[in-house]
């Protein structure tokens, strides 16, 4: 029979418990067991940046973790943002500059980019490219992305 | 893809983690920060029987000062911790230089420094930086311990000495002597990616003469090359641009077998190799001189 490992952990700030197996994928079990689809899968090798996630509040890749390793820890997925209503200024600067095309690497992104100008509130434009050299985006070229990030600086700092 | 089965261990301290890996012996695998092995395991690379889990082994995660102005550093500790770490700066700046080459930031946040060594991949940078400060590396096993030479500890890739009974508990860095510059250089093609090839350096001068060197070529072979040739050149002499040229040319020439892959011509890296270790060489020398 299967062995399952319990995980309880909190999730957006909600608490979830779930039974799976240790080879569960921390990526695959916010998208199957809790229906978070947000949290795109790309590459599952660390390299393209999609499933980024906060753990603890730092960015780190959800395929690079097994489920199991996540009980006790508190994860943030980019639902927790902004609704469509209401856009978490990020999103609201990524929709402006038109830094998505197909929006496949967006959520990951997002997630690298929100500690990332916590910590850096006003990011030279290298700075905003050197946060960014761990997710792949096919669509944009980058340019639009760094000009996101610069006005989402900007945006977040007058809302201070 | 995704892994194949396996079992899970989550041990809370390090007796409980020694005995694990005791009792699972050749099924056993040490999962440190997992960004090279949970990616292995991904592509169905790695198929390890169980994992023993250090993430719960809080005891494992430290940066402690020597009395010799050294550094001892937690197999768990975080490339990021160590890359933001005000000892480590003022200590062994080699090691700043070298975490920004180390993936992406996204992996240095969960991937570990004693982690990194013991998968010792012949593309990974911190295995080879291990062997440029000649760490000294603690191994661990089940009531034993032993002390390994970061030059002996990896002998091919991927392969170290550490027994499926052990693990590589603690690295330990001596202080540098006064009048030691170090350098880390790598070309490829974009960030975070694989070096096509890579040299570091730690050079110690005795006024105008070299006292001792360290030179590593990286991800140009099966596992970290020491170079002899350096050693043999410069050691007791003064390092002019001729002799650095000639360290570059006897490198680049015999000390490696680079080969052809769709990263680079074995043309290529030898061309690499042959201005790296020269640049890298100026620049270590030129820091020694400052005082290092």
């Amino acid at each position: 029979m299967t062995k399952l490992f319990p995980v309880s952990l909190k999730v957006n700030g909600k608490d979830y418990e779930r039974e799976v197996e240790a080879r569960m994928l921390l990526s695959d079990f916010l998208r199957h067991e809790l229906g978070l689809m947000g949290t795109h899968v790309g590459c599952e090798h660390g390299i393209c940046g999609a499933c980024t996630i906060l753990f603890d509040g730092e960015a780190v890749r959800s395929c690079l973790i097994f489920a199991v390793q996540a009980s006790g820890h508190e994860i943030r997925t980019v639902e927790s943002l902004g609704t469509p209503e209401n856009l978490h200024p990020l999103q609201q600067a990524f929709t402006e500059k038109h830094a998505l095309q197909c929006g496949f690497c967006t959520p990951g992104f997002l997630m690298t980019l929100v500690p990332f100008l916590e910590e850096n509130p006003n990011p030279t434009e290298e700075e905003a490219r050197e946060a960014i050299d761990g997710n792949i985006c096919r669509c944009t070229g980058y340019e639009k992305i760094v000009e996101a990030v610069q006005d989402a600086a900007a945006k977040m700092s007058q809302g201070k | 893809m995704k892994p194949v089965k396996f079992d899970y261990y989550a041990p809370t301290n390090v007796p409980e983690a020694l005995e694990t890996l005791a009792e699972l012996g050749y099924d056993g695998k040490v999962l440190a920060g997992g960004q090279s092995l949970i990616a292995a395991m991904n592509f169905r690379m790695a198929r390890p029987a169980a994992l023993v889990d250090l993430n719960g082994v809080p005891e494992l995660s430290y940066i402690k000062p020597n009395s010799d102005g050294g550094l001892a550093i937690g197999t768990m500790t975080r490339v990021s911790t160590v890359e933001h770490d005000p000892e480590v700066a003022k200590r062994f700046p080699l090691l700043l230089e070298v975490a920004k080459f180390i993936a992406h930031p996204q992996i240095r946040r969960r991937g570990t420094f004693g982690g990194a060594i013991a998968h010792a991949d012949p593309a990974g940078q911190l295995p080879s930086i291990a062997v440029v400060m000649d760490a000294n590396v603690l191994i661990r096993g089940k009531g034993k311990e032993r002390w390994v030479k970061a030059p002996e500890l990896i002998i091919g890739p991927f392969m170290t000495t550490i027994e499926p009974d052990e693990m590589l508990a603690e690295v330990v860095l001596s202080a540098n002597p006064a009048h030691t510059g170090s350098n880390y250089m790598q070309v490829s093609r974009q960030s975070g990616g694989y070096a096509q090839a890579a040299v570091a350096s730690v050079v110690t001068l005795d006024g105008e003469k070299v006292k001792t060197i360290r030179l590593v070529l990286m991800g140009i072979g099966e596992a970290p090359i020491l170079s002899q040739k350096a050693i043999e050149i410069l050691v007791g002499e003064i390092p002019t641009p001729d002799a650095l040229k000639a360290v570059a040319e006897a490198c680049a020439t015999s000390e490696i077998d680079p080969a052809t892959d769709i990263h680079a011509t074995a043309d290529y890296r030898r061309t690499l190799v042959r201005a790296l270790v020269a640049r890298s060489l100026t620049e270590s020398i030129k820091r020694a001189k400052k005082g290092g």
